[in-house]
């Protein structure tokens, strides 16, 4: 009975919070922040551009090989902070600013960054009263530290590439004891207040006095029914950079708008605070579930990125000097000869830590993406199975609905890799145990998907249920693993099972503990096609303020409010490092999470929450994923058909047409809407679902090529089209198309009722097969496409080769051995080339035992080749080349394939219509090197 | 690669143990071999093209239909047969050759997958024989039931219309009787009324005359109590002794006052006492007692108001947040609680009036009783109302019985009245949670087996089988809301068997619940069954 009462109290929990929302379709912006609700950052958005209180003082400096140091000093209260400089390698300046003396130590992230980064030397070229100048070597760059204000400048010759606190924003709120104790321990130090203040708001606010500081939240700030202890009283800081001719910042996810970030003067300043956002509202900049501090800027010259290293709440503030200009005004100014230069001003707040920010130089967008990889890792390289379509619902009511939806597929011919179970699979909610009426043999049923060559995964969230007879629970307590509240006793909060310890994912300890609970003979009824997914990782409390955990919450020495952005990171990771142990660091894994932080793609996957059946969260999904996917998270996807809410069935379709071409392909429903399987919404519909999953699995091949590209490069995936043409201003603000690689536009369909979509062709030199009438077009043009429903508008640059598996079957594993068919699309110039990459799909051995075949395709002079491009791998696969599509061709009349020095004809066959050249079945491996001679 | 696959395969059918050879390209059922002939040119089944009879199964899809390839997964909307000798044949898709998954029991499918699979045909043959057996003999007595129940339902129908035929008749003569009894009533009343009247009308003289009598004692009385020296006159200073008479109330009655009362004289004998008396009849306080002065007060007694409004009912049920309630459904209990308020407030207002004359009657006296011949008339009219009443409620009775057995009847209760037997039963089904409960044509509900109240998951909406069928499925529609959901609503799925029962729910869809019940009312005539259908060779 016990059990039944807490399960009933569960249940009006969670009723309690849904009410505690609104009934109606829309965020509840009262349950959350504005920047003035958020005393720091309204402290510190106070504060207006001027004179900054600080000074270099240059007699401090220092300089060793790999640093120089600084000491600056506030002149209105003398506090002197330490600047760092480093040059690191790969053309990045990473600056720190510290106290000079704190109290106590200030947090300073760790685990975000792969290694400590390599530096280079840094040479002192001149130095006076009024700065230094630093040579940070290629390029004729320099680096300029101007004293008074203090101030560093980033050259290129005689270009500013960019400013720090060139607008005097820098501030720095030091580490002081409360006025109570102060008042007797350090009588000379009255007069604190935010140390960037300027010297009139400095006199008017020592008069005030106490009461206005206590107003302003310095030592306790309430937020609805929620007080913030702040122990450690205002510790908040803030730097101004300024961007000269950039008008496109990106990035900084996770937000629901534009891919272009818009100013923010006027409203609130984009925000970065993991957070549990129920019915999510679009095109504002509200914080979602995860949190990337990194910003790019780019220009037709340059892109340069900011990664600003703090995981306490962040917001980011954006201006322009020419944001408010017309498109007209813009002109008149050039016609004019105006001489005010565009230029993005953005300043960063945190409400704790320090100053730690890389500036990533560029100047190409993919050398900011290897330079931006080379600190914080890559993407993770995931499984092969993963890339194909996962089957997810909030819920899978039992092991005879999971076999019914199995065999739904089978019925319906329709490829799946992933079946999902959503938080009602376990024991009340706790994580590691299964439902024993409703999944009485987990094991069972597992051998079942794997008998069919597919798999599945549990969710696996971060509250445990405070239960004296829940084995994980009593494990945790016994080894003092959870977060602590404000007073030392284990935090507790209301999530999914009712009460709810929240186990302290920042020991390293308790993630080594945690990852062992994925061995086989811990997670009982687990095998090895069971993977996992780590939801309501922000973390998640229901009752707790902004439905996450109290700031004054303590993790070892830590607030909250130091890590709190990194929280979903850590969770994942140990995670993920679990399924690494199971199998004696041998697969792979695969998990997805919903938080995350900079460092999170080194993990796995992760999507883009609880979105909803609306038109308009489709069209969302697209720069949602290309803002992750610029700042490292390749891996990214939204909920295919809208989470909350039951979609049309053509929303569902244009939504399952979209998902199929974006990285992290999964359906999900809420477990109020009606179900949705493919197949439920008549045969007609049923073959449109069918055909986009078997073009996304066809496709496999080159997807899994990119996601290895990924992995090694740091290249999207899924990039906005600016990415490939940086010199057309045209695609810098396009985010309802994007690119695959550098090879597949595409531009879905997210129109209700849509009769044609016009899409933009980039390049004026390129040209632009559509993949499924292979018509060829002219880049550098708005292109025209009329559309039914069964459309989904994708085309192929002409000069690529994209390796396809045009044999679709049951699932991804089904497809191992088959064989491949080549598309090549000719440039103008008849000219393509592509890679084809192959493992075996789901193991280490690519990286530990270089099994891998990585091969260079190339058609040249009428010769398509496949050169090796790793002579010292091996790998053996019995997959071969059943066709080779040539697009764009003219007939020839023979063609040879050459291969072991003999040469055989091949059969082939040309389509005149549309210029197009099939070789019939040339049969060689995948792996060998061969030429095929067109004559 | 290429080279692994034979261009031509041997089956092998080895039911019987003996290897029968029968040469076909693989994959190719025999109805279509006469297309595949080695010696010819291949022509696309769908006519498209010609092929060297060499690319068939040569693992190149060159026919757009799939046809060239029946096995090899060269073609993606191929199919592959495979014989599975011992149970029956079937087609896969071509994509589930080599594969790695055994689908064809007779493991023709994975020739070249490296997946070990191993012949099941027999097996399979074996348990289907016995499902189909046992399916047989269930269909069978289930059939046989079905039969009981349409003769039954047939007889009950029968039984039925003709009770209907029948009771429209009595009706037709309880309407006529009715029709009698309210003139019978009606002619009663008339006389009956009258006589009252003339008895009321009586009364109200007599006790007219009796005031009056009352009166004049009164007023003699009055005036030996006023004419204190007994001069046979009153005069204004005996009058003012009185000054609860003083017209103007300012507490005393002044000379002026008390010859104004007196009509100008200054005393007054008995006769001219009496233009005096109506104006002070009213104020005058006896000098005696109270009491005899009240008995003049002939105004009833002051009734209860009754109130104006009667106080509502509770209607909390509006305001209380109940979540989960959906709006129609709280108007249909609205609808049904407006009933019952209607009641109440007859009930209610009923109250007053039967205490009103109760109150007066204490203060009246009590009319006297009715002469013998008009009670005989009133006691005549209450038998002729007493009858009428009878009359009519039976007529009512019978109206709801006939709208009963009508609305039974006009179910659809199957194409032979074959469901007709599960109409007015409730079939339930436990389960770890609740109690599920099936009333067909009526409701669905479900409640939690540990207390708690049932939730409506459907009221009978229509049979909705497919087309062929419409009654394998019954839907029951708009049940309880679901919060930020749909209405409940409940599939009963039906198969034959030979009891009735539910054998399991499920919610496939929040809110959408799936109940599996078994009756022998689908069992469908058994065919004649061969219980071994593929159990020989095809050839």
């Amino acid at each position: 009975m016990a059990v039944i009462s807490i399960e009933r109290m569960g249940l009006l929990s969670v009723v309690c919070v849904s009410l505690f929302f609104s009934s109606t379709f829309a965020v509840d912006r009262g349950n959350f922040k504005t920047c003035d609700q958020s005393a720091f950052c309204k402290r510190q958005r106070a504060l207006k551009p001027g004179q900054s209180p600080y000074r270099a003082l240059l007699e401090t400096l220092e300089l060793s090989d790999s640093r120089l140091t600084l000491q600056l000093i506030n002149d209105n209260n003398k506090v002197h902070l330490l600047l760092e400089l480093y040059r690191l390698q790969g053309n990045m300046t990473r600056v720190k600013i510290n106290e000079l003396k704190p109290l106590k130590p200030r947090f300073e992230v760790p685990d975000v960054l792969i290694a400590e980064p390599p530096t280079e030397p840094l040479s002192v070229l001149s130095k006076d009263d009024n700065g230094v100048v630093l040579s940070l070597g290629a390029e004729n760059q320099r680096l300029i530290v101007s004293a008074r204000p203090f101030r560093l400048d980033i050259m290129e010759g005689p270009e500013v590439l960019l400013s720090l606190n060139s607008r005097g924003l820098l501030a720095f709120e030091h580490l002081r004891l409360h006025k109570d104790t102060q008042a007797q321990a350090d009588g000379a130090e009255v007069k604190e207040s935010v140390d960037g203040d300027q010297q009139q708001d400095e006199g008017k606010k020592d008069e005030d006095g106490e009461s206005e500081k206590e107003e302003d939240g310095l030592w306790e700030e309430t937020f609805k029914s929620h007080t913030d202890t702040k122990p450690n009283g205002p510790t908040s800081i803030s730097l101004d950079f300024s961007l000269p001719g950039v008008e496109h910042v990106y990035g900084i996810p996770e937000h629901a708008d534009d891919l272009k970030l818009k100013t923010t003067d006027g409203g609130d300043p984009y925000r970065l605070y993991n957070l549990d956002v129920f019915q999510y509202e679009l095109y504002n900049p509200m914080a979602l579930y995860g949190s990337i501090p990194v910003m790019l800027a780019h220009n037709t010259q340059r892109t340069m990125g900011i990664f600003w290293l703090n995981a306490a709440e962040t917001w980011v503030d954006i201006s322009s000097n020419t944001a408010g200009k017309t498109v007209f005004g813009k002109m008149l100014d050039f016609v004019q000869g105006s001489s005010e230069k565009p230029q993005t001003d953005v300043r960063w707040i945190s409400e704790s830590g320090i100053i730690d920010v890389f500036i990533m130089l560029g100047p190409k967008p993919s050398k900011v993406f290897s330079q931006y990889a080379s600190l914080t890792g890559t993407q993770s390289f995931p499984p092969l199975a993963s890339l194909g379509y996962h089957q997810c619902r909030w819920n899978y009511n039992d092991q005879e609905d999971v076999k019914s939806v199995d065999q739904g597929f089978d019925q319906h011919d329709i490829p799946y890799d992933f079946i999902w179970l959503d938080i009602e699979h376990a024991d009340g909610k706790r994580y590691f145990t299964w439902d024993p009426h409703k999944f009485p043999q987990p094991k069972e049923m597992l051998q079942g998907l794997m008998d069919k060559r597919r798999k599945m995964v549990s969710i696996v969230d971060p509250h445990i249920r405070v239960d004296s007879g829940y084995k994980i629970h009593n494990e945790i307590t016994s080894k003092d693993f959870y977060v602590k509240n404000k007073d030392g006793k284990n935090y507790e909060g209301w999530c999914w099972p009712g009460n709810s310890g929240y186990p302290d994912f920042t020991k390293p300890e308790m993630r080594a503990w945690w990852a062992s609970m994925f061995a086989y003979d811990q997670y009982e009824g687990s095998m090895e096609n069971l993977f996992t997914w780590n939801d309501m990782n922000e973390p998640s409390v229901f009752n707790g303020p902004e439905v996450t955990m109290h700031k004054d919450a303590l993790h070892g020495k830590w607030e909250h409010r130091d890590i709190h952005n990194i929280y979903g990171l850590y969770v994942q990771m140990a995670t993920a490092e679990g399924q690494i142990q199971r199998s004696g660091g041998v697969e792979r894994p695969f998990v997805l999470t919903r938080a995350f932080f900079a460092g999170s793609q080194r993990y796995g996957a992760v999507w883009t929450g609880d979105n909803a059946a609306e038109w308009d969260h489709l069209k969302i999904s697209i720069p949602m994923c290309l803002s992750l996917g610029l700042v490292g998270v390749s891996f990214c996807g939204a909920d295919v058909g809208g989470f909350f809410k039951n979609p049309s069935t053509e929303l569902l379709v244009r939504w399952y047409q979209t998902g199929a071409y974006q990285p992290f392909f999964r359906a999900h429903a809420h477990l109020d809407t009606t179900r949705r399987e493919p197949w439920l919404f008549g045969p007609e519909n049923t073959a449109l679902i069918r055909e986009v999953i078997r073009q996304r699995y066809a496709l496999l091949p080159y997807w899994y090529q990119l996601f290895y590209q990924a992995h090694k490069t740091g290249m999207p995936v899924m990039r906005p089209l600016w990415v490939d043409y940086p010199k057309d201003t045209a695609t810098f603000t396009i985010d309802d198309e994007f690119l695959i690689g550098s090879d597949l536009l595409v531009h879905p369909v997210t129109e209700e009722g849509s009769r044609g979509v016009t899409a933009y062709l980039p390049g004026a030199e390129e040209v632009w097969y559509d993949v499924h009438t292979f018509q060829k077009h002219n880049g550098a043009q708005n292109l025209y496409i009329p559309v039914t429903l069964s459309s989904i508008p994708v085309f192929q640059r002409g000069g690529s080769i994209i390796p396809r598996k045009d044999r679709v079957r049951r699932s991804s594993t089904c497809m191992e051995n088959d064989p491949y068919t080549l598309y090549v699309a000719l440039s103008p110039k008849k000219f393509a080339e592509g890679e084809l990459y192959i493992d075996d799909g789901h193991s280490f051995n690519y990286d530990t035992k270089k099994e891998f075949i990585h091969r260079s395709l190339t058609f040249a002079n009428n010769a398509l080749t496949s050169s090796n491009l790793c002579p010292d791998c091996n790998f053996l696969t019995s997959s071969w080349i059943e066709k080779v599509l040539i697009l764009g061709a003219s007939k020839p009349s023979k063609v040879l394939l050459k291969m072991d020095g003999k040469e055989t004809p091949v059969d082939f066959e040309f389509d005149t219509s549309m210029s197009v050249l099939t070789l019939r079945k040339p049969g060689m491996n995948a792996g060998a090197d061969w030429t095929l001679l067109l004559q | 690669m290429t080279c692994l696959h034979l261009l031509l395969t041997l089956v092998f059918a080895v039911s019987l143990g003996t290897p029968v050879e029968i040469q076909r390209p693989r994959g190719v059922p025999l109805t279509k071999k006469q297309f595949y002939e080695e010696s010819k040119p291949f022509t696309c089944l769908d006519g498209s093209r010609t092929i060297p009879f060499d690319r068939v199964n040569d693992d190149y899809c060159d026919c757009k239909d799939g046809s060239d390839e029946p096995g090899t997964a060269a073609c993606p909307n191929g199919s592959f047969h495979c014989t599975n000798a011992g149970y029956r044949p079937m087609f896969i898709p071509s994509s589930r050759i080599n594969d790695g998954i055994c689908d064809c029991c007779d493991t023709t499918d994975e020739y070249n997958s490296g997946a070990k699979c191993e012949n099941t045909c027999k097996e399979l043959g074996r348990k289907e024989r016995e499902v189909l057996q046992k399916m047989a003999e269930i269909t069978k007595e289930g059939f046989l039931l079905k039969q009981q129940l349409i003769e039954e339902a047939k007889k009950g129908q029968q039984e039925k219309q003709s009770k209907v035929t029948d009771m429209q008749e009595n009706k037709k003569q309880l309407d006529e009787k009715v029709e009698a009894l309210r003139t019978v009533k009606e002619t009663a009343e008339q006389p009956e009324k009258e006589a009252k009247e003339r008895h009321l009308k009586a009364w109200e003289e007599q006790k007219a005359a009796i005031r009056l009598e009352k009166d004049k004692a009164k007023m003699a009385e009055t005036f030996l109590e006023l004419d204190d020296n007994a001069d046979g006159f009153v005069s204004v200073s005996e009058l003012q002794s009185h000054a609860e008479l003083d017209p103007d109330a300012d507490g005393t009655l002044t000379e002026i006052e008390a010859q104004g009362l007196m009509g100008g004289a200054e005393q007054v004998d008995t006769s001219t006492f009496e233009s005096v008396w109506p104006k002070i009849k009213d104020k005058y306080h006896s000098e005696v007692s109270r009491e005899e002065a009240d008995i003049s007060c002939l105004e009833p007694a002051p009734v209860e108001t009754p109130p104006d409004e009667v106080k509502e009912p509770v209607v909390d049920n509006d305001s209380e947040p109940y979540p989960e309630d959906d709006i129609s459904e709280e108007e249909d209990e609205d609808d049904e609680d407006e009933d019952d308020y209607h009641e109440d407030d007859d009930k209610v207002s009923a109250q007053p009036t039967i205490k009103t004359p109760e109150k007066t009657h204490e203060d009246e006296e009590a009319m006297p009783p009715y002469d013998a011949d008009t009670q005989a008339l009133i006691d005549a009219a209450q038998k002729a109302r007493d009858d009428f009443e009878e009359a009519e409620k039976a007529l009512r009775e019978m109206d709801d019985q006939i709208r009963n057995i009508e609305k039974e009847l006009s179910f659809d209760f199957g194409p032979d009245a074959e469901f007709t037997y599960l109409y007015s039963q409730c079939y339930e089904l436990t389960t770890s949670e609740y109690i599920y409960r099936l009333c067909p044509f009526n409701r669905v509900s479900q409640k939690p087996k540990y207390g708690g109240s049932e939730t409506n998951l459907g009221t009978w909406g229509s049979w909705s089988g497919p087309e062929n069928n419409k009654y394998l499925l019954m839907k029951y529609e708009q049940g309880t809301g679901c919060w930020q959901g749909p209405n409940r609503s409940t599939t009963v799925k039906l198969t034959c068997g030979k009891e009735t029962v539910v054998t399991s729910t499920s919610e496939p869809s929040r809110c959408e619940y799936l109940m599996e019940f078994t009756t022998p009312a689908v069992c469908q005539e058994p065919a004649n069954i061969d219980p071994s259908p593929h159990d020989h060779v095809e050839l």
